[in-house]
């Protein structure tokens, strides 16, 4: 499809004076697309020139169109000199490709300058025409809409999901070409910034390939990501989830972000299905990675780590012969192709049947370089691929980085297979990368998908099918996907606290967010690991053996550490956990990040046991035995911060989940069968499952210490790295996305791991503090999707940089509207009460004997009566109060409406916007921008400099989103920020790379008012009125 | 282990009222946090010292970098930088431009030019007031007066249009402007009494008087100078004196206008002729520029001589009397100046701050209406000033100025200011 590209210039304001006689400025503006230039006239004298141009048009093809960046470039005429530039515009017209997107982008740009950031504003319209071409063998993939969101958006269904897209392109940094030594900062920044928005435009270009030829229409969960391999290369890669969308018509009977997942049920996608024949691969023998959880194959290295995943109750043995074949279908069905992985992290209801657990490997890699003997003097060691036509002598880079990936990700598949998984979902890819030693890693976790989906043509069949089975779980995903007898690595299994049928792991970790269906005790917490391991310097392999040599010790303690505080907290699961390892000149971070949850299904987590070493020593034992006592403590102080209330929820709910008589028939039928088999289970859970850590040196004694320090969020915060909290739903309307960075410098010479981990933990925790007190006026809310980012500059700088949103929510109102399932099974559980009451009182005698928390009577009383339950409890009481507090909840998010009206864009990391309903996506925005000062100190030194290039980089975006008519940027993300200074020099540079789906949206409020008028109106006085009575 | 870097930026700029009084004050980052743990706000939140370092730092930050913009607030409303919602902006802008009682009053009516700005340390140790924020407050005034200068329109309308200030700050940077456009003198010992409430509220009555712009609403400076001509035609005000017939003629109008509405009304009848005397001397020399300058100081240290008996009863005269006084219409202009003083020389003792807001809003609406009611003597189209500067048309003028003078009495300066 070639299209006509149509430019026009407007005005511009603000601009800077680039006349010092006069204090005015001579602008005009050059717009090039590919090798075309035009040129507005003159505009003398004015810094609020006038320019309205003629429309400029380019006509190009479509391959063209989606690779090339709109360049727009101010410039100050000067007769007598060189005109000066002012500064630049790169519009991605990528969004004006796809027929439901934007259809055309018209709005103030700040006019960018890599040495002079924001330098006033031009106003530009974009429109493109494009023409039809069925050619079979086109280039270009125009039409296939990109998300970043990982989840599938809001306002389509998904009607396929096909499965994983990779694509990964590589050049030369224009920042280490020859050239660059005889170029101004300036033409190299901005040769870096064309030639990274061009080749993002390829790798898009490709990836839509892709996409077609499987047959899909759009990529879910797009993440694009730069390594800036230094005098290797520009490696830009990306990889999404293919799927095929389709447009819900009528929007309104949609709900918002999270809810009932009932309504999604028919939207519910299909694993696309190659389907052959069935090979089981239950006879390969997978149970290799055992023990020490660690495999190690050293390529170069591949040290890698599987977490707590968990045999099953497994396919033959529970689901009968049935689900066993579909289970095999799945299976071939997903291998066929190459990797069954998928990016989303949250799904349609029905489609996770069962996680694994965590599945990652890294590998270390030499960025070795490829000499070229006929340029060597030249150029170097520079290599090019294919997009400079001047160095077009190519090397095979892009095939090795390909090969590099793919042995990676090869590996996770069969971890995932070692788990008795056959996809992994919640995939991602990172890299580190310190002088020629890069560490890439991966990880997701292993999932059973739903066998079902892969059945090609029996769709609705299938759904109904399904629902039946699956309705009442909401337990499900907890259940083993494997054999139990064939376990990978040690785990305690128990039968599922939820249905009584199945077997659970005793703690859960996954990349995913917490599935809309599961049941939650409680509310969450955000949980870190922080470690620090010091290296030798060295060189190339003596330094790639060095750190592969570390990495299997640290991902060791990281998980060490992720288990101990999680026990800490009482909880049982962690979701989102993201695991980074950073590599620097002489040292290695491993920063884990996690959002902790009690689950339902899953059994009460034991304590933590101290045992020491030397037990003859009396003072010793009344130090361990001071040492337990606070440990204890923090146990039950956090269980009751975060409102986790265990031994009375396995009585509300055993019965609960399990739709009307079969099943509970089958409960009791298994009680009185098994009675002996609950009571051994109970046992292992209760005591043996008490985590026991031997104080046998001083280092594990600063362990002890340092789970003790994480200082608890003040009250009326909470904080998480997942989409939403657990626990919490009644958000309000108010949201604040930030970034914050933080540089320290270590001033120890001789560092030890000790004092270095404890610096890198007070960093992280002062970081969180800070956080906590700047945005207390927002109390109550949660920090949600909290990502850190850890880098190593330089030899004794650390960088942490933390991208998060908080968003208030109502204290007084625990409602529980995202879980009406799960409110209505509690429900049944309620009125079931006094039927199940002995049965469930029974069987927590037994289970729960051994624990301090005793299930006495009391318990179910003050559950029912008291306010401090857990949340899930309180909602079936506030259940039916919830018309009215929902109506309120609208009335408070109008003010807040009303004044958002003009010119603001809401920014979140989240994929959707409390109290509102997204209702068209506009397109991916995804920008690169580099600063670069010559003046440091005058710019505010290094804080100065960044605090005012992350602002400039926020409103270059809020700036494109506006013009492309959104209102708010959703599932945003600040994928690079790297920062280098030299301050003896007093310069600074900086590179950031963002990305984000542009989105409009409806406030709900206004949404009701739309629908329904007549009732909504004569309600509101009322609601009101009941706003200020409370 | 030191942080080197350290900065939040969130997507709606955060703004921290109290942090941004301590930034206008001018205190250092380490006294504001100082300032800030005594607040008692780690108790409050629980935060720690080093918190309150950087959340400080941060605010100052931002404030740096949001001082540029607060120069020219038009572009504070546009700039795509910094997300502020609206009624933050309005309190961003307003705090910004507020400025010290005390440090006004040093600065008023002084050259706004760099040999000021050197004695700012000076006036900083005298007022209290750091020297940080006294640069603020003098960069303001000078900027404001710098973009209003040659501006066409009404003067605290320009203000209020190019700086989006308040109705009542851009009606004090109004007073500011014109008192530093003709360099007034109130630096003086004698003057001390007068707050800058007092001296804002006869620069608002001389503008919209004494200026081109009482005349014509379309010269440029209309506000900002007084008006030659009508300074010329004041010379004429000596027949008042000069003449016998007049003298009583213009003590009969004057008298008959305020009888029964000053509480001093006997002590001016008394007086009058040299009240009269007084201030037509004064209004009479206003041709000089130093003599321009001297007004408030002639008005206190020469027109009290004979209207001594009256000085400091001035907190007798309701303000209220004041804009009665003052309709001569055109001619009234020096009746306005008269009782700026007046009000403040009395009020400034008796009722400080009073005058300040609610005269001159009085002062302007009954104008209009008050004009008709001073039936004038002479043919004397009321305008002195501009018009024929024949001998008639001064006693009208007088009788404002004498009028005001009694009013004003303590500082018959107003009707020097004619």
């Amino acid at each position: 499809m070639p299209g006509k590209l149509k430019v026009k210039i407007v005005a511009g304001r603000h601009l800077p004076v680039m006349d010092r006689a006069s204090d005015l400025t001579d602008a005009f503006v050059e717009v090039k697309f590919g090798n075309m230039t035009f040129k507005t006239d003159v505009y003398h004298k004015s810094l609020n020139p006038q320019w309205n141009s003629e429309w400029f048009k380019f006509e190009v093809d479509d391959e063209d169109l989606q690779d090339e960046p709109l360049q727009i470039t101010v410039l100050d005429h000067d007769t007598y000199s060189a005109n000066d530039a002012i500064g630049k515009v790169y519009i991605d017209i990528d969004p004006l490709l796809y027929s439901e997107a934007a259809t055309v982008i018209s709005g103030w740009f700040p006019i960018y300058d890599t040495i002079h950031g924001i330098r006033g504003e031009i106003n530009v319209v974009v429109k493109v025409d494009l023409f039809n071409d069925l050619n079979r063998f086109r280039q270009s993939s125009c039409g296939v809409k990109f998300f970043c969101t990982t989840s599938i958006p809001k306002c389509y269904r998904a009607v396929i999901i096909h499965g994983f897209v990779e694509e990964l392109v590589v050049n030369e940094d224009p920042e280490y070409q020859w050239i660059d030594r005889i170029r101004t900062p300036r033409a190299s920044n901005e040769a870096r910034q064309r030639l990274i928005s061009l080749m993002s435009g390829e790798l898009q270009r490709k990836i839509g390939l892709k996409v077609l030829e499987m047959r899909g229409n759009a990529v879910v969960g797009y993440l694009q990501c730069f390594d800036l391999e230094g005098e290797s290369g520009l490696v830009v890669r990306a990889i999404g989830t293919a799927c095929t969308l389709d447009k819900l018509s009528s929007t309104a009977a949609f709900l918002p972000a999270c809810n009932s997942p009932s309504k999604e049920m028919k939207e519910s996608p299909l694993v696309h299905p190659p389907s052959h024949g069935c090979r089981s691969t239950h006879n390969s023998p997978i149970h290799t990675a055992t023990g020490s959880r660690l495999t190690q194959n050293f390529s170069v290295s591949v040290p890698t780590l599987i977490y707590t995943g968990m045999g099953s109750g497994s396919a033959g043995k529970e689901g009968g012969p049935f689900k066993a074949l579909l289970r095999q279908q799945t299976q071939s069905a997903l291998e066929q192709r190459e990797f069954p992985f998928f990016t989303l992290t949250a799904f349609p209801p029905g489609f996770l049947v069962h996680v694994g657990g965590v599945v990652s490997a890294r590998s270390v890699k030499l960025l070795d370089r490829i000499h070229n003997p006929a340029f060597v003097g030249i150029m170097g060691n520079t290599r090019s691929y294919k997009l400079l036509d001047w160095n077009s002598f190519n090397s095979d880079e892009p095939e090795t980085r390909d090969a590099w990936w793919a042995e990676i990700r090869q590996e996770i598949k069969s971890h995932a297979k070692a788990l008795g998984c056959h996809a992994v979902v919640g995939y991602s890819e990172s890299t580190s990368i310190c002088e020629e030693v890069c560490i890439l890693s991966a990880s997701g976790t292993a999932a059973v998908l739903n066998p079902r989906f892969l059945q090609d043509g029996t769709v609705e069949g299938c759904l109904e099918q399904r629902q039946e089975e699956n309705l009442p779980a909401g337990c499900g995903f907890c259940h083993i996907p494997y054999d139990e007898l064939n376990m990978p690595f040690p785990a305690h299994l128990t039968y599922c606290y939820s249905c009584r049928k199945q077997k659970v792991p005793d703690v859960l970790f996954t990349t995913i967010d917490l599935p809309t269906d599961a049941t939650v005790i409680g509310k969450g917490c955000l949980i870190q690991a922080r470690l620090c391991r010091l290296k030798k310097k060295a060189q190339a392999e003596a330094n790639a053996t060095a750190i592969s040599n570390l990495l299997p010790f640290m991902e060791y303690e990281v998980h060490t550490q992720l288990m101990n505080k999680l026990k800490l907290k009482g909880m049982n699961a962690l979701f989102g956990l993201r695991i980074q390892i950073t590599v620097g000149e002489n040292m290695l971070m491993g920063l884990a990040s996690a959002t902790g949850v009690y689950l339902t299904a899953l059994p009460t987590p034991g304590g933590i046991q101290i045992a020491g070493k030397t037990p003859n020593d009396g003072s010793y034992e009344q130090h361990i035995s001071h040492m337990q006592k606070k440990i204890n403590d923090t146990i039950a102080k956090n269980k009751e911060l975060y409102e986790i209330n265990p031994p009375e929820i396995p009585e509300e709910i055993i019965g609960s989940p399990i739709p009307e008589p079969r099943q509970r028939s089958r409960l009791l039928r298994s009680q009185s069968e098994s009675s002996d088999e609950v009571i051994e289970l109970d046992l292992s859970h209760g005591k043996k499952d008490a985590f026991v850590l031997e104080i046998d040196d001083t280092d594990a004694m600063e362990d002890v210490h340092s789970l003790l320090t994480d200082v608890p969020p003040p009250s009326g915060f909470y904080s998480c790295n997942t989409e939403i909290m657990p626990g919490i739903n009644n958000w309000t309307s108010e949201i604040q996305m930030f970034t914050s960075v933080r540089v320290s410098r270590l001033s120890n010479i001789n560092l030890t791991n000790q004092t270095l981990n404890k610096n890198f933990n007070d960093l992280c925790e002062n970081l969180l503090k800070s956080l906590y007190f700047k945005l207390r006026s927002m109390i109550p809310c949660c920090l949600c999707h909290v990502n850190f980012t850890v880098s190593l500059p330089e030899d004794e700088l650390i960088q942490v940089t933390v991208t998060a949103v908080a968003i208030t929510f109502d204290k007084h109102q625990a409602v529980q509207t995202t879980k009406t399932h799960v409110e209505k099974s509690l429900q049944r559980a309620s009125t079931d009460n006094e039927e199940l009451l002995q049965f469930p009182l029974e069987l927590c005698t037994d289970s729960l004997g051994p624990h301090p928390f005793s299930p006495a009577k009391e318990h179910l009383e003050s559950a029912s009566s008291n306010s401090g339950i857990p949340a899930a409890q309180r909602a079936v009481s506030v259940e039916k109060a919830s018309p009215l507090t929902e109506g309120h909840f609208r009335q408070r998010s109008a003010p807040a409406c009303a004044n958002s009206t003009v010119g603001v864009v809401k920014m979140t990391p989240l994929s959707f916007i409390p109290g509102a309903k997204i209702t068209k996506y506009l397109g991916i925005i995804n920008m690169f921008f580099i600063r670069e000062t010559t003046s440091l100190r005058e710019e505010g030194g290094v804080s100065g400099f960044l605090h005012a290039f992350i602002a400039e980089v926020f409103a270059m975006v809020r700036a494109h989103v506006a013009a492309l008519g959104g209102n708010a940027v959703v599932s945003y993300i600040m994928k690079q920020c790297v920062f280098m200074e030299n301050p003896n020099k007093n310069q600074a540079q900086c590179l950031i790379n963002v990305s984000g789906d542009a989105v409009i949206f409806v406030r709900e409020s206004e949404l009701e008012i739309m629908s329904t008028q007549q009732p909504i109106a004569s309600c509101q006085p009322a609601c009101g009125g009941g706003e200020i009575a409370t | 282990m030191t942080n080197e870097l350290d900065i939040f930026v969130g997507n709606t700029t955060l703004i921290d009222e109290d942090v941004y009084r301590l930034w206008l004050d001018g205190y250092s980052v380490s006294d504001a946090v100082g300032l800030r743990v005594r607040s008692g706000i780690l108790e409050q939140t629980g935060a720690t010292a080093g918190v309150l370092q950087s959340d400080t730092m941060d605010h100052y930050r931002t404030f740096h970098m949001l001082e540029r913009l607060l120069h020219t607030p038009p572009k504070l409303l546009h700039q795509l930088v910094f997300q502020i919602p609206p009624s933050r902006q309005a309190l961003l802008i307003e705090r910004y431009y507020a400025f010290d009682e005390a440090f006004v009053r040093e600065v008023l009516g002084k050259k706004l030019s760099k040999g000021t700005k050197k004695d700012l340390d000076d006036i900083s140790t005298k007022t209290g007031v750091t020297l940080k924020s006294c640069r603020r407050q003098f960069d303001n005034f000078k900027r404001v007066f710098k973009v209003v200068e040659e501006m066409r329109g009404s003067l605290a309308g320009n203000i209020q249009q190019h700086f989006l200030l308040s109705d009542r700050l851009a009606r004090d940077y109004a007073a500011v402007v014109f008192f530093a456009n003709n360099r007034f003198e109130t630096g003086k010992k004698k003057l001390q009494y007068l707050t800058f409430g007092d001296l804002a509220f006869c620069a608002e009555l001389m503008i919209q008087n004494w200026t081109p712009g009482a005349v014509d609403s379309q010269v440029d400076d209309m506000d900002v100078d007084l008006d030659k001509e009508f300074l010329q035609d004041l010379k004429e005000l000596k027949v008042l004196v000069a003449d016998k017939d007049l003298l009583d003629l213009h003590k009969s109008l004057v008298c008959t206008a305020l009888r029964g509405k000053l509480s001093v009304f006997p002590e001016m009848e008394a007086n009058f002729k040299n009240l009269s005397r007084g201030l037509v001397n004064i209004a009479s020399k206003l041709t000089h520029t130093k003599d321009v300058r001297d007004l408030f100081v002639d008005l206190v240290e020469k027109a009290p001589g004979p209207l001594g008996s009256l000085h400091g009863h001035a907190a007798q005269l309701p303000p209220a009397h004041v804009p009665r006084l003052r309709p001569r219409s055109p001619d009234a202009r020096p009746a306005c100046p008269l009782l700026g003083p007046a009000a403040k020389g009395g009020g400034g003792r008796g009722i400080p701050g009073q005058p300040r807001s609610s005269p001159p809003r009085s002062a302007r609406s009954p104008g209009p209406g008050a004009r008709t009611s001073r039936p004038q003597p002479p043919s004397a189209p009321g305008r002195l000033p501009p018009g024929p500067g024949s001998g008639p048309s001064c006693p009208v003028e007088w009788g404002g100025g004498g009028t005001g003078s009694r009013a004003g009495q303590g500082n018959p300066a107003p009707r020097g200011r004619s």
